[in-house]
């Protein structure tokens, strides 16, 4: 008995000193984050007012606001959503209710969603460029910059649904198929219903995914300057994640704090989106329906 | 048609089953049944003839296929990838398996599973599920009379009628088993499949629901899974015993209690000494 | 007895049997609209450099040849070997500076956190994973920058060493999450056993837990290898994109990725140089869908075994 207790001290010490360490590593990757948060509103956020975000740029982009980018974000995450939600979900239903989990054709979909997930967003660009605006002849637009990104933001519907469907048990399932409900009742009655705001929080982070992708869109609909505002999907846009680019990168004398209150612009609509979400999934916590 | 107007509440009397003769008609008619998940057969050659209007019990120990032959009967197999059935299933003189529309045979099939699912919608929604997934399209009014009736009937009514529009998941147990009894009602059905459906009820509803089975019996024909040896003699005209994957016997339930069995296993399940 | 005709039998296809047939043939053209994608996206990039890659492109110069002066007006080269260096080494300065990291965050979290902590630690990483990989590259170009000239007295800070810790930082939180979800899926049991054998929790992590969770881990920090070599704006701002061979991490390079972002506006559709691009784009994504395989490979045989 007595000679255990150093052996046991020992290991508590050790065993405390790697929580030490580990949660340092821990830290260290959050720290830069608020660090990086922190320098954004330092420095953007005496600039970010409600009228930065309601005038249009000015004097060649060093001065006045981002209205034409902001506008043309959401039109570019709307368009999108458009597109990938109702075929991401839809894809989930098959995957979730209808494939048999071992046959060979769902295993090919599910590495086509891990690889769709997986190609670089440039690649991406260069598949929006060469399908949507050439071969079928939309055009520089924002309609083929948000198809690219429905196509690139596809996978994430696709496995925030697929997991919220999964989530419903399948007693319920099961309950309705034995009353005689067809598949595609038993998902429209019991399996959607209950799967809707798991689906919601997915939709949530893609919004906030498709919002600060730049890539995809620099050749497909978005460009650096527009004296106007789109007026409807085959027009080109500016974009807030462009936008940031351009500033930053191509033209010159741009006051410091102009790309600074960009960045936090983009960074705050981000984070919304994410406290929406989690915000979304406690509340379906604390809703449970069985 | 299935008259459902008659309520077990409101008849103080309830009516002592009668069995149908030999004569009476054949409701579902089972030749050299063999179920198997993968390789591993849960259920061999069984033959037997259900007959309408009949309570049809069947007693066994677990696993002896019992649930896995309810399945067969309402072509769950469709929906388990390795379920596979062979031999004959007649429902009505009709190989079900030549049906093509298994949507309104398990329409015409009620089942009580053994653990209640309640599903995640209101005490009405359950009930009025079935007659709104069927695509009769009553009005309210009749649909109102049609949901009062197969609680009434599962004796849940006077529990519920004041919530009807709570969440049917969160009932008791028993609530929900009861629930799941009213909503197969709700389905209007010819067969009523029950598989130990008491083991998530306490005995006072369990007897409030066996009567109200022996009412049931004047309209539908009923296969009741029981574990509980007395329940088949208290309530089914004919028994069947199985065994490990088998049918051991089948015989009028008077005949098989009062010692004239066939199989020295099956007196030996229902004096207790085995299951 | 006769068989009763089927209809009186009550067996009619009714209009929601023909609703359910029609849904399920609409959720499988849905459901196959990935693979689809995945198809669409390597014929179209490929056909769009198709009459560059099956007649001009020399394979071996564009893979061996450092020299990439596709604008050069009399003798245009295409030579991808120092765009692929200056990828490969942001890559593994970022797996270096993300790698230990994440997985020590990775198992503080899975092992040591618990409860309301732990939510509020994988929010936070979560959020880490949500910043835009443009804001990402501001951050390279207005914060990392100065910095870097600042503290090692250089005379540019937009390199190897910038873009690794940015590329670092971003492919961080992927590997965190897919590493916990590996220590996750180690058995509980494991652990017990190991504690009634009377090891302490670093003991049982570092003999129990790391071997049986390695092949998750693996997949993890190859998926963030992926991740690095795909990433775009981050890498186009804060590497300083230009050509070299590297010598040291204070060495400006140029990506794969950023060529094609910085130089595609520029070209003529149709043109070898054009083309070109897409052929590193080809190549961008033969190397990432090996990546995806490799991982989900490793993954899918760790779950088996």
């Amino acid at each position: 008995m007595f000679s255990a207790q150093p052996v046991n001290q020992h290991n508590r010490q050790v065993e405390w000193l790697f929580r030490l360490l580990f949660g340092i590593m821990l830290t260290l990757l959050i720290i830069p984050v608020l660090l990086i948060i922190a320098t954004l509103f330092h420095r953007g956020g005496s600039t970010l007012s409600l009228e930065f975000l309601f005038t249009f740029p000015s004097d060649g982009m060093t001065a006045g606001g981002v209205f034409p980018a902001l506008l043309g974000t959401i039109w570019l995450v709307v368009v999108s959503l458009l597109a990938s939600v109702p075929l991401g979900v839809a894809a989930a239903i098959y995957l979730s209710e209808y494939a048999r989990q071992e046959h060979w054709l769902t295993r090919i979909i599910n590495l086509a969603t891990i690889n769709l997930a997986g190609v670089p967003s440039i690649v991406h660009a260069l598949f929006g460029l060469g399908a949507f605006v050439l071969f079928f002849r939309i055009g520089t637009s924002i309609l083929a910059a948000s198809l690219t990104l429905a196509v690139m933001t596809l996978p994430v519907v696709i496995v925030a649904s697929w997991e919220s469907l999964q989530a419903v048990p399948r007693s319920f399932r099961e309950a309705c198929w034995n009353m005689g409900a067809t598949r595609w009742q038993t998902i429209r009655q019991v399996v959607l219903p209950n799967a809707l705001t798991g689906i919601l929080t997915g939709i949530i982070l893609q919004v906030s995914r498709a919002a600060g992708e730049t890539a995809p869109i620099m050749f497909t609909g978005a460009v650096f300057f527009l004296p106007f505002l789109p007026g409807s999907p085959f027009d080109q846009t500016m974009a807030l994640a462009l936008h940031l680019y351009t500033i930053s990168t191509q033209v010159p004398d741009v006051p410091e704090s102009l790309p600074f209150a960009v960045a936090l612009l983009l960074v705050c609509i981000v984070l919304l989106m994410n406290a929406t979400a989690i915000w979304f999934r406690m509340y379906l916590r604390g809703k449970k329906k069985w | 048609m299935v008259n459902l107007f008659r309520s077990a509440n409101d008849d103080p009397h309830p009516p002592q089953s009668t069995a149908p003769g030999p004569k009476a008609p054949i409701q579902v008619a089972v030749r050299d049944l063999t179920i198997r998940y993968g390789n591993w057969p849960v259920l061999s050659d069984v033959t037997l003839d259900i007959r309408r209007h009949e309570i049809f019990g069947i007693i066994g120990p677990a696993n002896s296929g019992k649930t896995s032959f309810l399945n067969a009967l309402n072509r769950m197999d469709l929906l388990r990838p390795n379920m596979t059935v062979h031999g004959e299933i007649r429902f009505n003189g009709v190989d079900i398996r030549t049906w093509r529309n298994v949507y309104a045979l398990r329409r015409m099939i009620g089942v009580v599973f053994p653990l209640p699912v309640g599903l995640p919608m209101t005490i009405y929604d359950n009930v009025a599920l079935a007659p709104r997934l069927s695509g009769k399209n009553l009005d309210k009014t009749a649909l109102d009379a049609l949901v009062e009736r197969c609680l009434r009937r599962a004796a849940l009514w006077d529990e519920v009628k004041d919530r009807l529009h709570a969440l049917g998941s969160l009932l008791s147990g028993g609530q929900q088993q009861r629930l799941t009894i009213a909503r197969a009602l709700s389905q209007e059905p010819q067969l009523l499949m029950l598989d130990e459906f008491s083991i998530a009820v306490d005995p006072v509803t369990t007897m409030r629901i066996e009567d109200v089975l022996k009412s049931l019996q004047e309209e539908m024909t009923i296969i009741l899974v029981t574990n509980l040896v007395q329940q088949a003699q208290r309530l089914a005209h004919r028994t069947a015993f199985f065994l490990d994957g088998r049918c051991i016997e089948v015989g009028e339930t008077e005949a098989l209690f009062s010692g004239q069995v066939k199989n020295r296993r099956t007196r030996e399940y229902i004096e207790g000494k085995f299951g | 007895m006769a068989q009763p005709h089927p209809t009186q039998s009550g067996d009619h296809l009714d209009g929601q049997w023909y609703v359910d047939k029609l849904f399920h043939g609409l959720m499988f053209l849905c459901g196959i609209s990935a693979v689809l994608f995945v198809l669409g996206i390597f014929l179209f990039v490929f056909a769009e450099g198709a009459g560059f890659i099956l007649k001009s492109l020399d394979w071996r110069q564009f893979l061996l040849s450092p020299r990439w002066m596709p604008t050069s007006s009399y003798n245009p080269t295409y030579g991808i070997l120092a765009l692929i260096a200056g990828t490969a080494s942001i890559t593994f300065l970022a797996m270096v500076v993300a790698v230990p990291f994440s997985l020590g965050a990775a198992i503080y979290i899975a092992e040591f956190a618990k409860g309301r902590t732990r939510e509020v630690l994988k929010i936070l990483i979560e959020l880490l994973a949500a910043i835009p990989s443009v804001v990402w590259g501001f951050i390279g170009l207005a914060i990392m920058n100065p910095w870097i000239i600042q503290t090692f007295d250089e005379p540019i800070g937009l390199n190897i060493l910038n873009c690794g810790i940015i590329l670092g930082l971003m492919a961080a939180p992927i590997i965190t999450s897919i590493a916990e979800d590996a220590l996750k899926a180690v058995p509980d049991t494991y652990r017990e056993a190991a504690e009634a054998l009377g090891a302490n929790r670093w003991q049982t992590i570092a003999q129990v837990v790391l071997p049986a969770a390695k092949n998750g881990l693996l997949a993890a920090v190859l998926l963030g290898v992926g991740r690095g070599f795909g990433e775009t704006m981050a890498v186009l701002m804060a590497s300083g994109h230009s050509i070299n061979m590297p010598e040291s991490i204070f060495d400006s390079v140029r990506a794969l990725t950023a060529t094609i972002a910085a130089e595609l506006g520029e070209t003529a559709v149709g043109s070898d140089h054009y083309q070109a691009l897409f052929a590193i784009g080809i190549f961008l994504f033969t190397i990432t869908f090996f990546i995806n395989m490799t991982a989900d490979w490793i993954i899918r045989g760790s779950k088996r075994g």
